[in-house]
């Protein structure tokens, strides 16, 4: 009985607290990074005054978005304005639940080590081991769904009603122009992002997250290498789907003043900026599972990289995190934004027909040589 | 004015109005843009101006021809500079003053500088309107050694009251020059950090070429000037045109654009930058030695007559029209303000343009509504 208690039900609400609480962290110091980043780049500090370079700058800005009056508009729709930041973050979160940050048997050794502490528990050797065997405990994920990669599409694609639900019940024009701008645009992008996935899934022939990092594993290279046009594609579309320059439209401060979280303010406005980054995160942890190996080493199974076994695997995982955020952020100081109907323009006539194409050609290749 | 605008489009939806300022990002200070749009599309924009109104012209009536210069300062608060230059040539030309050849280049030299100091801040917020927020900082770097520059000989960073009547408050200081070559030497390798951010940016170019497209003609019948005029491939220069202040002495080119639309005019104001980096280094390396005021009245007293004075601002041709009744006040000034005029082009450049299109234009016209308003 505690056996079964353990693997299906204390574990994982542990190891999912532990995600939000750790993406949270990353959230915050996400922002902190994104504020210094791009100060580097543009000749100047950032936030160098609360904490040594600025590091406590995340809870001094969260503490001042929590004690900012609560507005809402007279003539907004009140409970739709209210939840709208909510719709828009938790999707971000969910996502979550089915990115394996590390191998199924990441948690192996941690389990069978500190299970032993538990007396009260009164467990035998041989129960620690069953339990420590069990990916479901052991695993470096919440979940492993065999549909993870749709579980993930649909998921993120709610995240959006939260971004047109506060546009529109701002009732205010500046904040509806942006909703429209942000529907359209996800529509767009979210199906050369679709396409560009199948690519990956016609190689890995699996949907679910883990085990398209165990294909990868076992054909020893990164799906990069493999579908270099679909991970470009991915990336744009990752770009779009994140209102990310230069991809902005939906809030282009200085075209729609805030865009769709114009009328927002304090701690409501938090939650939307808190899901701008936490999709910026999601769709990062996406694509290196996709294409750059998730939780593996560069060249996996081949035996002159094996001294880079000693880094755990969860490190791996969030190192290359790091570097798609890295890029997220370098291209904003780098790039000008795009006007609207060049970015439709551009995913429904570049993007979608080369994202189907490459699905055509790799079933092609697939079929004609495997 | 009434224009023929589709009230009903498709699905007889309505035109959805829309007021762009004066509280906006991009509309450059208070300037209020009523839009009609059918969806992101610009059917109609109206320019609502006055809110920064603080009766320049008519305070200069009440004021001594000396006591003007502080308020014209205030008028293009981005290149004052250049301002006070306009109407002291003005009335020194009434005066007949001589001012001496050593405060002449150092006038030339400091209205230049005023010049790249203005093209930058314009460079910047035109690339921050398009989403390029990195060239803002780039740009607040070099302008910020110009403004320093300012200070070292003015005293003061912004509202300079740059010249007095006759020649200059005072000589050059210490350093001055050493400084001034300094950035000098720099500068074009700042200017083209800025290049390979923008110039052959595809997102750039997509965002800036046929945008606010505006031909030579049409530009000479709406009255455009100074950039915005050359950027239609119209060779316009009133430094070339009628020199004045000794501009003929020196050696530079004006540059045009070709196609009249928002790239070529950022292209020009680039060019423009360097031209003026060259008349500077041509006024360091011939500066002659002298004192830098002629000799002129403790009252300024011109005789009863009327003289325009024009020069080329960095946003196009700057005029005072100065009529004297032969008291010490003058009895009317009328300034020319280039973006008053260039901003009245808005409405005939963005109508048929997107939203987006709007923030690129205004800021392509680089209006300051300090001058619009007067």
């Amino acid at each position: 009985m505690i056996e079964i208690l353990l693997i299906y039900a204390i574990i994982p609400l542990i190891k999912i607290a532990v995600i939000v609480l750790f993406l949270s962290g990353a959230i915050a110091y996400l922002t902190l990074l994104e504020r210094k980043l791009i100060a580097h780049i543009q000749v100047r500090l950032g936030p160098m005054r609360v904490g040594w370079h600025g590091l406590l700058q995340p809870i001094a800005d969260g503490l001042k978005f929590l004690l900012k009056e609560d507005i809402v508009p007279a003539k907004a729709d009140a409970f739709i304005f209210t939840i709208a930041p909510a719709i828009s973050l938790l999707p971000a979160f969910l996502v979550f639940a089915v990115v394996p940050f590390g191998p199924p048997d990441m948690l192996k050794d941690f389990l069978s080590w500190i299970l032993g502490w538990f007396p009260f528990l009164n467990l035998d050797p041989e129960t620690i081991a069953r339990i420590a065997e069990n990916p479901i405990a052991s695993g470096g994920y919440v979940t492993d769904i065999n549909i993870a990669v749709l579980f993930v599409l649909s998921v993120s694609s709610v995240g959006i009603l939260g971004i047109i639900l506060g546009g529109w019940a701002s009732n205010s024009k500046f904040p509806l122009l942006g909703a429209l701008r942000s529907s359209a645009q996800m529509v767009s992008y979210e199906v050369a992002l679709g396409f560009a996935i199948i690519g990956v899934l016609l190689v890995a022939g699996s949907l679910s997250l883990v085990e398209i990092v165990q294909n990868q594993q076992q054909e020893q290279i990164w799906y990069v290498f493999v579908q270099p046009v679909a991970f470009v594609l991915f990336f744009i579309c990752g770009l779009a789907e994140t209102n990310r320059l230069p991809f902005d439209l939906p809030e282009a401060e200085t075209e729609l003043v805030g865009g769709f979280h114009t009328e927002y303010s304090g701690f409501r406005f938090s939650l939307f900026f808190l899901a701008e980054y936490a999709n910026m995160i999601a769709v990062s942890a996406i694509g290196v599972i996709l294409f750059w190996g998730g939780w593996l080493r560069p060249f996996p199974n081949s035996d002159w990289l094996s001294f880079l076994d000693f880094i755990p695997g969860v490190l791996w995982f969030l190192g290359k995190v790091f570097m798609f955020l890295y890029v997220f952020i370098w291209l904003r100081g780098t790039l000008p934004r795009f006007r609207f109907d060049q970015l439709m323009q551009y995913g429904w006539k570049i993007f979608l027909p080369v994202a189907l194409g490459n699905v055509v050609v790799t079933a092609g290749v697939l079929l004609a040589f495997l | 004015m009434k224009t023929t605008v589709e009230e009903s489009t498709v699905l007889d939806a309505k035109v959805l109005e829309l007021n762009m300022g004066p509280q906006h990002p991009s509309t450059h200070g208070v300037l209020r843009v009523k839009l009609k749009l059918d969806g992101e599309r610009v059917l109609d924009a109206e320019c609502i101006i006055g809110y920064l109104h603080r009766g320049v012209e008519k305070i200069s009536e009440n004021r001594s021809y000396i006591k003007c210069v502080p308020y014209y300062d205030r008028t293009d608060y981005i290149a004052a500079v250049s301002n006070v230059y306009g109407y002291l040539l003005g009335v020194e030309a009434m005066m007949q003053i001589e001012v001496p050849k050593r405060a002449q280049y150092i006038r030339i030299m400091m209205t230049e500088f005023s010049r790249i100091s203005s093209h930058l801040l314009w460079l910047a917020t035109h690339a921050l309107d398009i989403g390029a927020m990195t060239v803002f900082l780039y740009c607040f770097r070099e302008r910020e050694e110009i403004l320093k520059l300012f200070e070292a000989l003015f005293g003061a960073r912004l509202t300079t009251h740059a010249f007095r009547v006759g020649g200059l408050w005072k000589d050059l200081p210490a350093g001055f020059e050493e400084a001034a070559r300094k950035f000098l030497d720099e500068f074009p390798e700042r200017v083209d950090e800025y290049e390979q951010l923008l110039t052959k940016n595809r997102i750039w170019m997509a965002r800036t070429q046929g945008i606010g497209v505006i031909s030579g003609k049409e530009a000479i019948e709406w009255g455009l000037t100074g950039p915005v005029l050359r950027g239609s491939g119209m060779k316009h220069d009133v430094r070339k045109d009628r020199p004045y202040g000794g501009y003929e002495e020196f050696d530079f080119d004006v540059p045009v654009g070709e196609n009249g639309d928002t790239y070529d005019r950022y292209l020009v104001r680039l060019e423009e930058m360097h031209q003026s980096r060259r008349i500077i280094q041509q006024v360091l390396d011939r500066l002659p030695d002298g004192p830098v005021r002629g000799k002129a009245p403790k009252i300024v007293k011109p005789p009863v007559g009327e003289y325009y004075s024009g020069i080329d601002g960095p946003r196009g041709e700057l005029g005072y029209y100065i009529v004297s009744d032969g008291s010490a006040q003058p009895f009317r000034v009328r300034i020319r303000p280039p973006t008053f005029i260039s901003l009245q082009v808005l409405r005939r450049l963005v109508r048929g343009h997107l939203m987006a299109d709007v923030v690129a234009i205004i800021g392509t016209l680089d209006i300051v509504l300090g001058e619009v308003d007067r």
